[in-house]
């Protein structure tokens, strides 16, 4: 019988079976960040057991809340900060230098087909795009990621996500994926490895392929993923051009990891994006989506482009095309904030920051910040943001704020507008 | 072994998420009791039948709520909170899979059962006490008027290895 390419990467990391249905796997890249990692440093220097297992392995980052905004947060970066030190873990990314952890760790190469990748923050699915499996998991899971290199998970089941047709002008990998989830609901992939195929994903670039797999985990999905390609190739070929002779040998390496015709699938998702509509979240779930000229015409009061799922410098391109040479609405605060330092210098180089700047918008340095209402950005009751972050849960932004989930293309228009907008009117 | 089960409260809802149950402003905290204040404090149900200031949710060890519950982020700090106002047992009808990990990593339980079972039990008179046999995996539910309601459940085999063991972390440092 056929595998999938998750079932190909358990099998080559499999550590342990306690039981026929559990796998204990060895984890290539355990990654930390400092709302969920200090807890478990100080857990682990309680009870004696103050170790890593690799330090080559781990790659950190103060991401969530930079720079701290209080006390508080400057602990947790201090914490963080010093066992890197401590470890000698040389891939730890400190204020300078840090961006959001699913944007910053695929631009240095961390990431590899058929890798085992971890981390204490939900959107880990993020790195999928790369043909790797990568799971959220909690701070117990990654406290044994830290010490032992090994993560238990169910055997894997996966759903293949079929996606044909012609992208229409306007619509994007966020539009695709806020459908899939309309389609799933929020538990129809539980414990479930969403891969995506079909013409579509062949074309896209690994920044939309990013976006989708980000979202996977917002329909219960252990992970989302791709198979790794000639995109992927292209994208690390700086990292790994001294372990092949041409990018096509890299290519055909990466074959190995492709689920093979035969494998078996829990279920199967078509759809096809020709008629698809740019897409918007309403009220509190983000499988509550409907096409965006249905909620045409709500005021907003903020406009949100950054996150892990549309922080790159596509984004900003795509949004920067909408704002340019326009002023935003005079009820909107817009704010920007670049998914990482590099996405912010090429971004000035295009002379992108300047029309965001010039439009009105506020651009912020890379951080998580507002998308999970921690800093930079959170709502007071009654606001609502247009946002091209990943959850619409009632109070993410803000206790009391009302966040409509969409495009940065979507995002951008609305700020100019001060209201959901259907980014068409704008494009032609 | 750890004893589970006592005092049981309710929440009729789908899809709470780990945002609902501890925020994200208090993720700033190093220490797991600082969270105990917190527990669900920003649920509001349409009915408004839910209170997180309620004698109920103060006296619980079981929670009880419907499915997919704990979806969203993977902080386990909702796990935790939980846990330091002593809750260590949730029974629904399905669980996010990050929050159902967390549970037993931490050595306590998510139980599933049916929705007929869970029907059964939401439909008890107040004051709800609900007794886990872990060995033979049976739910046994008392109702304030003494009316008792039992359905059993299955526990996925490696997780109850965990609760066995007291945890993820003990167990992996037992056995890698």
């Amino acid at each position: 019988m056929g595998q999938t390419i998750a079932e190909k990467i358990f099998a080559a990391h499999l550590r342990d079976t306690p039981t026929p249905n559990n796998m204990v796997l060895d984890i290539d890249v355990v990654m930390c960040h400092e709302i969920t990692t200090p807890i478990a440093i100080v857990d682990l220097m309680d009870k004696g057991m103050d170790r890593v297992f690799d330090p080559s392995k781990i790659k950190a980052v103060i991401d969530h809340v930079t720079p701290p905004k209080d006390s508080k947060t400057a602990t947790q970066a201090k914490i963080m900060r010093d066992w890197a030190r401590r470890h000698k873990i040389k891939d730890f990314f400190d204020i300078g230098r840090n961006g959001v952890c699913h944007a910053l760790f695929p631009e240095k190469g961390f990431i590899r087909p058929g890798y085992t990748v971890i981390m204490g923050d939900s959107h880990t699915c993020t790195h999928g795009a790369f043909g790797a499996f990568a799971a959220g998991i909690g701070t117990t899971d990654l406290e044994v990621g830290i010490l032992k290199g090994v993560c238990a998970f169910r055997a894997p089941r996966s759903m293949k996500i079929e996606v044909t047709g012609t992208m229409p002008l306007g619509v994007t990998a966020k539009d695709i994926i806020l459908n899939i989830i309309k389609q799933l609901t929020v538990n129809g992939a539980t414990d479930l490895i969403m891969e995506f195929s079909g013409s579509v994903i062949e074309s896209m670039d690994m920044s939309s392929r990013m976006t989708l797999c980000n979202m996977s985990v917002e329909a219960g999905a252990t992970s989302g993923i791709c198979l790794p390609d000639h995109v992927t190739a292209e994208y690390l070929w700086p990292f790994i051009k001294d372990d092949y002779a041409s990018m096509d040998a890299a290519v055909d390496d990466f074959k190995k990891w492709h689920s093979d015709p035969d494998a078996v699938y829990e279920k199967t998702l078509q759809i096809d994006v020709s008629t698809l509509e740019p897409q918007v979240t309403y009220d509190f779930k983000p499988d509550q989506v409907k096409n965006i000229s249905e909620l045409a015409g709500s005021p907003i009061d903020q406009v949100y482009i950054g996150s892990c799922t549309n922080g790159r410098i596509e984004d900003i391109r795509a949004a920067a095309a909408i704002l340019k040479g326009k002023t935003i609405a005079d009820s909107v605060r817009g704010i920007l904030t670049p998914a990482t330092p590099a996405v912010y210098s090429q971004a000035l180089e295009e002379g992108l920051i300047k029309i965001f700047m010039d439009s009105g918008f506020c651009v912020l340095n890379p951080t998580c910040g507002a998308c999970l209402g921690m800093s930079s950005g959170v709502l007071a009751e009654g606001e609502t943001c247009s946002s091209t972050t990943n959850r619409n849960f009632n109070g993410r932004m803000g206790k009391g704020g009302m966040v409509h989930l969409m495009s940065p293309v979507s995002a951008a228009a609305a700020a100019v507008t001060g209201e959901i907008t259907d980014p068409r009117r704008f494009l032609n | 072994m750890q004893q589970f089960g006592g005092i049981a409260t309710f929440i009729d809802r789908n899809d709470i998420n780990t945002d609902e149950i501890i925020p994200a402003k208090y993720l700033t905290e190093i220490s797991k009791k600082a969270l105990k204040p917190h527990l669900l404090e920003d649920l509001r149900l349409d009915d408004g039948s839910f209170d997180p200031e309620s004698k109920e949710l103060q006296q619980a060890s079981v929670l009880v709520t419907r499915s997919n519950f704990g979806c969203g982020s993977s902080r386990e700090h909702a796990v935790w909170a939980l846990e330091v106002n002593d809750i260590n047992v949730v029974i629904g009808r399905s669980f996010a899979r990050i929050f159902r990990q967390n549970m037993f990593n931490c050595g306590i339980i998510a139980v599933e059962v049916s929705a007929e079972d869970l029907d059964m039990f939401f439909a008890l008179s107040p004051e709800v006490r609900v007794d886990v046999d872990i060995q033979s995996e049976q739910l046994t539910a008392t109702g304030g008027d003494g009316k008792k309601v039992a359905c059993s459940f299955t526990l996925n085999p490696f997780d109850r290895k965990l609760v066995d063991a007291g945890g993820w972390l003990v167990y992996a440092d037992r056995n890698y």
